[in-house]
């Protein structure tokens, strides 16, 4: 099946278009039962074993509503400065699919719990861009498939499927932005760091892990074009279930070019589902997009409305912790680091790190210097994430304590930082293994220096011409005797003192 | 006056997965014209100020603890199903080969 898309460069793209996203992000929560009833929601259990007469639709069975999935509700919603309903309903989106065997999925339809808000999102180069949202509303997850007999578990040729319900009815929030327009060739960029931002402003609330990886966070994205100067929007593309940051980004920009190439040569969007493969970056076609209507919402009679006490909610926001951008701009502050500085902390996955670093005891520019260096590299070369480097922020902030007290220099810091990486044990054993302590005896520096001194004629010459800089060559030296074990400003100064020179 | 169409009917139908002949449309659409046809009369009494009902009991905020409760056996969840397989539910062809 190899269906080979039109697309037009993405400069060419956005010469004639300019782009509008909606996203649409699903949010499972870590509640520990399910949105309806009091199955459990623990992850990778056997199939089936997490059912019961309401979330497998037996006949009789009643819902009744996770009290911490409203709470969490509401958390999401004033987190993302949204009004939050004074009354609302569940509503019924009826349709016939397996993975729900109710042949309806509970959610929310005209009465969203939280509504009206925005998010303000930080872009690479710092520049902040606010994202509006539409609405956020509780719904529940639908059951697993897996289909049998087509070609890599594919539905598509599959002679039958087989369903496993212990996902069916775990809460989930469904978050709406509005229509993002004014992002022009950033839009991909600012889909991609809505969604970030969101799951650290999920992350810290508390109210789910948000791992896209585990599809606990997934992004649906709506796209557009309409040509500059229009206000009027184009006919739009929905891309289900975009499971990375990475992606949401590919896939706007691969929804960008790929309607530009149908819209120039004189074509029409189809308003349909598309779905992304992460092999390609690429979008093919899913089905054609019900009407909403057709989904035939309605109350849901077997659930009573849900009214949120304005006190209720009012202690709700009160006991919301410090969100992820305030928190980020006050350590900017107190680091006293640039935005462009942060946002490559942030970009790096260094920020937690650093974090955990000072509170073990370090100080902000040594903590910040580490992993974004030497750690950095590391992880880079190695292929993992910062926090899945085999060193702890407190055996970094360990190793600057040692440089801060003068038994280390960073060229030691930096090999104890590698024996703690290579598995040598913690930074101390690693400094007794490895021998890696600063020579601070003068006598067999002062050794050291001579030496390099009468190895070196034609330099210490240079010197005591007043050459002060050509001393470097001689610490070189010097450090390279004591394998790296010399402070080197402590040999810089017995050279000049030997040779009679002084620094100013 | 409220109407609905046999067209309207045969969308309905598909939605609902039901297969119904053409006399059975003619014959539903009429009786649903008359169902919506009395249900349309409730808003000739009520007013702006007569919210819609959707629930009969004038209740708010039923809630429950978030606290595990004990599920059915894969045995017992399973035991009405037409078909199983690796203890999951067995349905057919989602996608028919179009």
């Amino acid at each position: 099946m190899t269906t080979t898309t039109d697309l037009v460069s993405y400069e060419d793209a956005l010469a004639s278009y300019d782009p509008v996203m909606g996203l649409e992000v699903h949010v499972e929560l870590g509640t520990k039962t399910k949105m309806f009833c009091g199955c459990s929601t623990a992850l990778g259990q056997d199939a089936n074993t997490q059912t019961c007469p309401v979330c497998l639709g037996l006949p009789g069975a009643l819902p009744v509503v996770n009290a911490t999935g409203v709470e969490s509700a509401i958390k999401i919603g004033l987190a993302l400065n949204c009004e939050i309903a004074e009354w609302c309903r569940f509503a019924r989106k009826n349709y016939f699919y397996p993975d729900m065997p109710k042949n309806f999925q509970t959610s929310q339809y005209d009465e969203p719990i939280a509504f009206n808000g925005y998010l303000d999102v930080q872009l690479e180069d710092g520049e902040t861009f606010r994202v509006e949202i539409e609405r956020a509303h509780m719904e529940e997850d639908t059951g697993k498939s897996t289909h049998v007999g087509g070609a890599t578990g594919r539905i598509h040729g599959a002679s039958h499927s087989l369903l496993d319900y212990n996902r069916a009815g775990i809460p989930l929030i469904e978050i709406v932005t509005k229509p993002i327009e004014g992002a022009g060739e950033r839009a991909p960029e600012v889909a991609r760091a809505y969604v970030r931002e969101l799951r650290e402003v999920i992350r810290a609330l508390g109210v789910s892990e948000a791992r896209m990886e585990m599809g606990q966070m997934r992004c649906d994205v709506n796209l557009s074009l309409r040509p500059h100067g229009t206000e009027k929007f184009g006919t739009r593309s929905e891309t289900k279930n975009v499971n990375s940051l990475r992606s949401v980004e590919r896939a706007a920009r691969f929804e960008i070019q790929r309607h530009a190439a149908v819209l120039s040569s004189g074509g029409t969007i189809v308003q349909e589902t598309r779905h992304f493969h992460e092999d390609t970056g690429s979008t093919t076609s899913g089905r054609v997009k019900e009407e909403a209507e057709d989904y035939r919402y309605f109350p849901e009679p077997d659930l009573v409305p849900v009214a949120p006490s304005r006190e209720w909610v009012e202690e709700i926001r009160a006991s919301l912790p410090e969100l992820p951008l305030v928190r980020r701009n006050r350590l900017r502050e107190e680091w006293g680091v640039s935005a462009t500085d942060m946002q490559a902390i942030l970009n790096a996955g260094a920020l937690e790190p650093i974090v955990a670093t000072i509170e073990a005891g370090a100080d902000a520019a040594s903590a910040r210097k580490w992993w974004m260096g030497e750690l950095a590299r590391s992880a880079n070369e190695s292929g993992k994430a910062l926090d899945e480097l085999a060193i702890t922020p407190a055996q970094v902030a360990r190793v600057t304590e040692l440089v801060a007290k003068g038994d280390l220099n960073d060229k030691l810091a930096r090999q104890v930082i590698e024996g703690v990486l290579a598995g040598e044990g913690t930074p101390d054993e690693v400094v007794d293994k490895r021998g890696l302590k600063v020579v601070s005896d003068e006598g067999a520096l002062t050794a050291a220096v001579d030496e390099a001194i009468a190895g070196n004629p034609g330099v210490a010459d240079k010197i005591r011409g007043g050459k002060v800089a050509a001393a470097g060559a001689l610490v070189g030296a010097v450090m390279k005797a004591t394998r790296g074990q010399a402070d080197a400003a402590r040999v810089k100064e017995l050279i000049l003192e030997k040779l009679g020179v002084s620094e100013g | 006056m409220p109407g609905i169409t046999r067209e309207e009917v045969a969308h309905l139908a598909r939605l609902a997965r039901l297969e119904l002949k053409p006399e059975e449309l003619e014959h539903f659409a009429g009786q649903l014209d008359d169902i919506i046809g009395a249900v349309a009369r409730v808003s000739e009494v009520a007013d702006q100020d007569v919210p819609p009902t959707s629930h009969p009991l004038p209740l708010t905020n039923v809630m429950r603890p978030d606290e595990v409760r004990p599920s059915l056996t894969p045995e017992q969840a399973l035991s009405g199903a037409p078909a199983q397989e690796q203890q999951r539910f067995k349905v057919p062809q989602i996608l028919g080969e179009d």
